[in-house]
């Protein structure tokens, strides 16, 4: 192959980035990510910053949400008492 | 009784509890997606009280058409979408100066190379106890994005919804919502590094 041949068919980093939410979707057709992982394999700036955008969705998967207070709870199930009492006027 | 289909955990037992008139089935209903209600009407709204309007909006919502829920849509589904419905209305009656939009900090030459490389720091949250205060971090800084990005990553990466039913939960295109996940994946990335690094 030529090395202008190559280079049209290599993705530049830019171009790299942009895929990367599909391919950690897994949502690539198998040619864009034979073409990304190619990049990945020669480029340590790429790989890096695939490793932190999993590493800020796995963060986000272990976000625990604030816990529910005693006094919400009684709240919410004092509406839930008067809805029962009359469901037309509940609020 | 045979039922056609069981939903791996039991909401299912918990809303024919409700329309029973059970109260304790409607406090584990409360204690297990108020948190998370609340979360995502944040995530929309952008104010903790009106946030906690809307899920109070919801619930009543909830109970009034919990005897038309047919278990079609799970029943996270089902409360998100009645949620999402109610913080857009209040997010546009509350008419909040939009956030600029913010593309993250990816910088590339004209050729298309990182003028700038990340810096890296990835291998440090293989630490459980830095994973850890990175989940913590997240939380905080996910206010720091603009709302429909905050949205997508919610119900995304957080609660794990489908690409396909967050984009039927927010009225956007799959395109749009890739493009909005991509954009609030890179800029919260953006932010974590600011925290972690020196």
């Amino acid at each position: 192959m030529t090395l202008r041949g190559w280079r049209r068919r290599s993705l530049v980093c830019r171009q790299a980035v942009a895929l990367m939410t599909d391919y950690l979707d897994g949502n690539l057709d198998a040619r864009s990510r034979a073409r990304l992982e190619q990049h990945l394999a020669a480029c340590p700036h790429c790989s890096e910053y695939l490793a932190q955008l999993r590493v800020t969705v796995d963060a986000l998967g272990r976000a625990t949400p604030d816990a529910l207070s005693d006094e919400a709870l009684d709240e919410l199930v004092g509406l839930y008492r008067r809805w029962r009492a009359d469901p037309e006027t509940a609020d | 009784m045979l039922l056609a289909s069981t939903p791996v955990d039991d909401d299912g037992a918990l809303v024919a509890g409700i329309r029973a008139g059970d109260e304790h089935a409607f406090a584990e209903l409360v204690r297990r997606y108020q948190p998370r209600m609340l979360r995502l009407a944040e995530a929309t709204v952008g104010s903790h009280a009106v946030a906690q309007e809307v899920t109070q909006d919801t619930w009543i919502a909830v109970l009034r058409g919990v005897d038309r829920f047919e278990g079609r849509s799970s029943l996270k589904t089902w409360l998100f979408r009645i949620l999402v419905n109610r913080a857009r209305t209040a997010a546009s009656r509350e008419q909040r100066a939009g956030r600029p939009e913010d593309f993250g900090d990816e910088r590339f030459d004209a050729a298309g190379a990182w003028t700038v490389p990340p810096e890296p720091w990835a291998d440090r949250a293989e630490d459980q106890l830095m994973a850890a205060q990175l989940a913590q971090r997240v939380q905080m800084l996910l206010p720091e994005l603009p709302a429909a990005q905050r949205q997508v990553l919610v119900l995304r990466d957080v609660e794990g919804l489908s690409p396909e039913d967050v984009s039927g939960l927010l009225g956007v295109s799959d395109g749009n919502q890739r493009v909005l996940l991509h954009r609030g994946r890179a800029r919260l990335r953006q932010l974590l590094a600011a925290e972690v690094l020196p």
